[in-house]
């Protein structure tokens, strides 16, 4: 677990900037934190990082969007409203990740014991400071184990 | 009349519209591209309100409940038999891939069988099209103001099928932040009514909310104002629910009918629409009319039914879609993703 504290929305940009610089095919990332964490916020930045140029909106109501990046393609989901709900294998995410995708997940964390292999992003505001969010990092199975060391040094800047 | 030969597109020429794409199971007969013949749409709060949002897999199954009735019953209403039907239109996107494929299977199915075309339609263009069901002397260049739960939206029609988008959300929709405003302040779901009838008893100036990018442009952003609510809340807990949910509202309002009359001045524009379930919100209503008055531009706002999801927008989109562009190949498919095209 890493434990960083981001203390504008910038800083959260280039936390965000830094792990889609080392994401790849087939990486599934998971985005958790309260309404207004800054869940959205982070996947725009992550998207931008990652090329795309058009605008990331919320998915909350159409649940999956889709971005293509070169060979890649960002899927940007939004479990919010089936949260209280487990069908989350309706959104077929484990299919998205198979064709050169990935895969960023609001709320995911709900159902994150079915997920398998996966990075944890974890968005915290701070009492009495609205721009600063402490952002913790976990990953889960061998791909991010084996990327730790470079994910430690990337994020190096914000370790709290 | 078969699928085989190309259909000609006339006044009578009566088109079943389906719609499925999210919480609303529809069914529709426009005849001529502009008359509501019949049109049938079940509403599946009831379902939904349990579990305070939309849930795919219950939205599918119930979209499979109730296609075949809604269908039969607008025939029914119609006072035909069902050899009178010319094409068979359809939302084949954007919407939840469960969702869509019930209907885009059935009106293909309904084709096949009736021996007529069938014509996918994309979602966000057919509610660009409601306006002319209520009243088809609108004149172009039109700007609509599309606010709902997935979507805000600026569109300047110039000509039928001649699109151009002025401006668009930036992260959240309207309706989005409705409904999440009114969760986090324990209102009833759907937000946006809930909102709007807390709203009358709170005063809108009680809290100064941001109006986010009030004076650039014409794209929105509504994630700062819902976090800045969020933010208050929980500094001020003693704060009057009306007081909030009034003052939000206003801030949401004062934004959308800023921009959607900077769109209609820019574009030169001789009406301005309002669509999308938001357009049901009782303040948008008054003063997106207002700001027509003192603007000197044609408003026009469509009925409560015909602002919300409904087939008989699909089947009038179908009707322009034939006359313009002839039918749907049967191997087409169903594209959640789908972005309305644009010159």
């Amino acid at each position: 677990m890493l434990h960083l504290r981001a203390s504008s929305l910038a800083d959260t940009n280039a936390i965000a900037a830094a792990l889609a610089g080392l994401a790849r095919s087939g990486d599934l990332i998971v985005l958790a934190g309260e309404m207004g964490a800054g869940k959205t916020a982070f996947a725009k930045a992550f998207g931008a990082a990652l090329g795309v140029t058009e605008p990331i909106t919320s998915p909350t109501f159409t649940l999956v969007h889709s971005y293509e990046v070169g060979k890649l393609t960002l899927h940007h989901a939004d479990i919010y409203r089936l949260s209280t709900h487990n069908e989350v294998a309706d959104l077929a995410l484990a299919e998205l990740l198979e064709y050169d995708g990935i895969v960023l997940i609001e709320w995911g964390d709900v159902v994150a014991g079915s997920l398998g292999e996966h990075l944890l992003v974890q968005l915290d505001p701070v009492p009495d400071d609205d721009d600063a969010r402490l952002v913790t990092i976990g990953g889960v199975g061998r791909s991010w184990a084996a990327r730790w060391d470079r994910v430690e040094a990337a994020l190096q800047a914000f370790a709290c | 009349m078969t699928a085989d030969e190309p259909l000609t597109v006339t006044d009578s020429t009566l088109v079943l519209g389906i719609e499925t794409s999210c919480d609303e199971t529809a069914a529709a007969l426009v005849m001529g591209g502009y008359d509501v013949v019949a049109s049938a749409v079940s509403t599946q709060i009831d379902l939904h309100a349990q579990f305070g949002g939309v849930v795919p897999e219950i939205a599918s199954r119930a979209h499979l409940d109730l296609l075949n009735p809604m269908v039969a019953r607008v025939i029914v209403e119609a006072g035909i038999t069902d050899d009178r039907i010319d094409a068979v239109a359809c939302t084949v996107g954007p919407g939840l891939i469960g969702a869509l494929l019930v209907g885009v299977s059935a009106a293909k199915a309904l084709a096949l069988t009736w021996d007529v075309p069938f014509v996918g339609i994309n979602h966000m263009e057919a509610h660009l099209y409601a306006a002319f069901l209520e009243d088809p002397t609108l004149e172009f260049p039109m700007v609509v103001l599309l606010v709902s739960g997935g979507h805000t939206m600026l569109i300047e029609m110039q000509d039928h099928g001649r699109y151009r988008l002025l401006g668009q959300t930036i992260d959240d929709a309207a309706g989005e932040a409705f409904d999440k405003v009114a969760r986090f302040l324990g209102l009833d779901y759907p937000g946006g009514p809930a909102i709007d009838r807390e709203a009358v008893h709170g005063d809108p100036e009680a809290i100064n909310f941001p109006r986010s990018m009030l004076h650039e442009g014409l794209d929105f952003s509504f994630s700062g104002l819902k976090t800045s609510v969020m933010n208050y809340v929980r500094k001020h807990p003693d704060v009057s629910t009306a007081d909030v949910a009034a003052s939000f509202q206003a801030a949401v309002v004062d934004v959308l009918v800023t921009k959607a009359r900077r769109a209609a001045e820019q574009a030169g524009a001789r009406g301005l629409v309002l669509g999308g379930g938001v357009a049901a919100n009782s303040l948008l209503r008054e003063r997106f009319l207002s700001v027509c008055t003192d603007a000197g531009i044609q408003g026009f706002l469509p009925s409560r039914a015909m602002c919300t999801d409904n087939a008989a927008m699909i089947a009038a989109v179908g009707w322009h879609r034939l006359r313009s562009d002839g039918p749907t190949a049967l191997d087409a498919g169903a594209y959640p993703n789908l972005r309305l095209q644009f010159m």
